[in-house]
C-alpha cells in the first residue's frame, strides 16, 4: 500500500554558504542585539590594537636616534634603553582585556541559545541536524567577531595616531612604521576572529544538544 | 501490520524523576492507516503528548514498538531521524513556532533547504504552497506582521512543503479564536482530502472531533476508547438530547 522504506539515509548536510545566509538574515533582523555583542569585541580589540601600534611607533622613533625626539620620548616616560618594548604589566592588562571580552562573547552567545531554545527545537523538527545548528552559531559568532575586530582596529588606529601626533608632532609621521602598523592591524583582526570562534564552542554545542521536543513545550 | 502508516504495539514509557518512576504510557497499542484523520484526546498529563512525540520521532518508548511508515524509529540515529522528520512528517504547533527572523516565504522554504534543495528552488516550492493556503500576498511579511490565523496557515504550509506522509498537529487551534480555528480545521481537512496525508492531532477542541475519522481517548497512560466517526455522531446526538431535557 505504501512504499516501505527499509533503509533511512543520513540527513543531507546544509552547505556553508547556505548556513551563512541563514545566519546573516537572522543577525540583520536582530541587529541591535548583534551590535551589543560586538561592542565588547570592538573595545577589547581597539585596546589591543592601540597598544600594539604604540609599541611599533615608539620602537621606530627610538631607532631614529634623533636628540630632539629622544627628549620627547623621555618626557613621555618611554624607557629608551629597553628599546620601547611593552612591560609585563601592560601585557597582563591586554591579556585580561581579551579574556574579559571572551567571557562577554560566551555570555552573549549562551543567552542567544537560551533565548532560542524553541527556535532550535522547531528547526530540528523540520529536519535540521546538530551540525547545522552548530554551524549557525559559529557563523554568527565569527561574523560578529570579525566585524567587531575590524571596527576595533580602526578605532585603535585612529586613537593611536591622534595620541602620537599630539605627543611627538611630525616625528610620528616622519618615522611612520608602515610595515609594523600593518602587522599590528592584522594581529588585532586575527585575535578578534580567533576570540569569537573560540567563544562560540561551548554555546554552539549546547545549542546542538537541545532536543526537538523543546519546540512543543508550551511556555507562559 | 505493514499496511498501517503508524503502528504502536505495547508502548510503555517510564520517566525516572529522582527516585520516583512516572508511567507516562502503560502499554498503548493503536494502528493508524494512511489518509486517516485521527484526534488524540485526553486531559493534560494523560500521556497524550508522549504518544504524540513518539510518532514524530521526538521520544523513544521504554518498551514496545513504534513503527511509522514501515520503520522502527527506535533504530534510527539522530541524523536519520532528522532525515525522517524532514521528509515524512510535518509538524504543526499550538503556538505556531515560526522562526521570527524569517519571512513567511523563508519559513516555508527552510524544510526544503534541509532536504537538500537549492534556496532558489526551495523558495519556488514555498511560494506554490503558500499560494495554496491563501497567503500568496504575504510572502515577505515577518510572522509578527500577520495575524494568528495567518501564522498558523504559514505553519501549515511549512508542514506540507516537503509532501510528508503524516502531519502531526499539536492543539493547532489552541491559540486561535473560534472562527479562525474553524478555518484552520477546514484547511487541514482540505489538505487531507487533496493530498491524502495522514493527520494526527492532539486536541481538546470539540470542533475537531466532527471531522476526525478516529478519536483516540487516552487516560492515565492507556487508551480508554477508540471511537470512529459514526460513534461520535451518535453520542453528540445523545448529549444534545440530554441538554434539551
Amino acid at each position: 500500500m505504501m512504499p516501505k522504506q527499509d533503509v533511512i539515509p543520513e540527513q543531507t548536510a546544509v552547505s556553508w554558504p547556505i548556513v551563512m545566509s541563514v545566519s546573516m538574515a537572522g543577525m540583520r533582523r536582530r541587529f541591535s542585539r548583534a551590535m551589543i555583542t560586538m561592542v565588547g569585541v570592538v573595545l577589547a580589540i581597539a585596546f589591543l590594537c592601540y597598544m600594539l601600534l604604540n609599541e611599533t611607533f615608539v620602537q621606530s622613533m627610538i631607532a631614529e636616534g634623533s636628540d630632539d625626539l629622544n627628549i620627547l620620548l623621555q618626557n613621555a616616560n618611554v624607557d629608551i634603553l629597553s628599546g620601547g618594548g611593552t612591560d609585563q604589566m601592560t601585557v597582563l592588562l591586554i591579556g585580561l582585556t581579551l579574556l574579559t571580552s571572551l567571557v562577554g562573547i560566551i555570555n552573549a552567545m549562551l543567552m542567544a541559545v537560551t533565548e532560542r531554545v524553541r527556535e532550535i527545537g522547531t528547526l530540528k523538527c523540520l529536519g535540521a541536524t546538530d551540525q547545522f545548528v552548530v554551524r549557525t552559531y559559529f557563523v554568527e559568532s565569527a561574523v560578529q567577531g570579525v566585524c567587531g575586530s575590524a571596527l576595533g582596529m580602526v578605532l585603535g588606529l585612529v586613537v593611536s595616531m591622534v595620541v602620537n601626533l599630539k605627543t611627538y608632532g611630525w616625528f610620528a609621521l616622519k618615522t611612520f612604521p608602515a610595515g609594523g602598523v600593518v602587522v599590528a592591524l592584522l594581529v588585532s583582526l586575527g585575535a578578534g576572529a580567533v576570540l569569537s570562534v573560540v567563544a562560540a564552542i561551548i554555546p554552539a554545542y549546547m545549542a546542538a544538544r537541545k532536543q526537538p521536543v523543546e519546540a512543543l513545550r508550551v511556555e507562559e | 501490520m505493514s499496511e498501517c502508516m503508524i503502528s504502536c504495539s505495547g508502548v510503555t514509557k517510564v520517566y525516572v524523576m529522582g527516585k520516583e518512576e512516572v508511567h507516562a504510557l502503560r502499554g498503548v497499542s493503536i494502528d493508524i492507516e494512511q489518509g486517516e484523520y485521527v484526534s488524540i484526546m485526553g486531559p493534560s498529563g494523560s500521556g497524550k503528548s508522549t504518544l504524540f512525540n513518539m510518532v514524530g520521532g521526538l521520544d523513544t518508548p521504554t518498551t514496545g514498538e513504534v513503527q511509522v511508515a514501515g520503520c522502527r524509529l527506535a533504530d534510527l540515529n539522530s541524523s536519520q531521524l532528522a532525515w525522517f522528520r524532514c521528509r515524512k512528517i510535518g509538524f504543526i504547533f499550538q503556538s505556531f513556532n515560526l522562526i521570527p527572523t524569517m519571512s513567511a516565504l523563508e519559513n516555508v522554504a527552510i524544510p526544503r533547504v534541509f532536504a537538500g534543495e537549492t534556496p532558489r528552488a526551495a523558495r519556488e516550492a514555498a511560494r506554490r504552497v503558500l499560494d495554496r493556503v491563501g497567503l500568496g500576498h504575504r510572502l515577505d511579511h515577518l510572522p509578527s506582521q500577520v495575524s494568528g490565523g495567518q501564522q498558523q496557515r504559514i505553519a501549515i504550509a511549512r508542514a506540507l512543503v516537503n509532501e510528508p506522509l503524516i502531519v502531526l498537529a499539536d492543539e493547532p487551534t489552541g491559540n486561535l479564536d473560534l472562527h479562525t480555528g474553524e478555518e484552520i480545521i477546514d484547511l487541514l481537512n482540505e489538505m487531507k482530502a487533496n493530498l491524502g496525508v495522514t493527520i494526527i492531532t492532539a486536541t481538546h477542541d470539540m470542533k475537531m472531533l466532527s471531522c476526525s475519522d478516529k478519536i483516540v481517548r487516552i487516560e492515565d497512560g492507556s487508551v480508554k476508547r477508540v471511537d470512529t466517526q459514526a460513534d461520535v455522531n451518535v453520542k453528540v446526538g445523545t448529549i444534545d438530547g440530554e441538554t434539551v431535557l
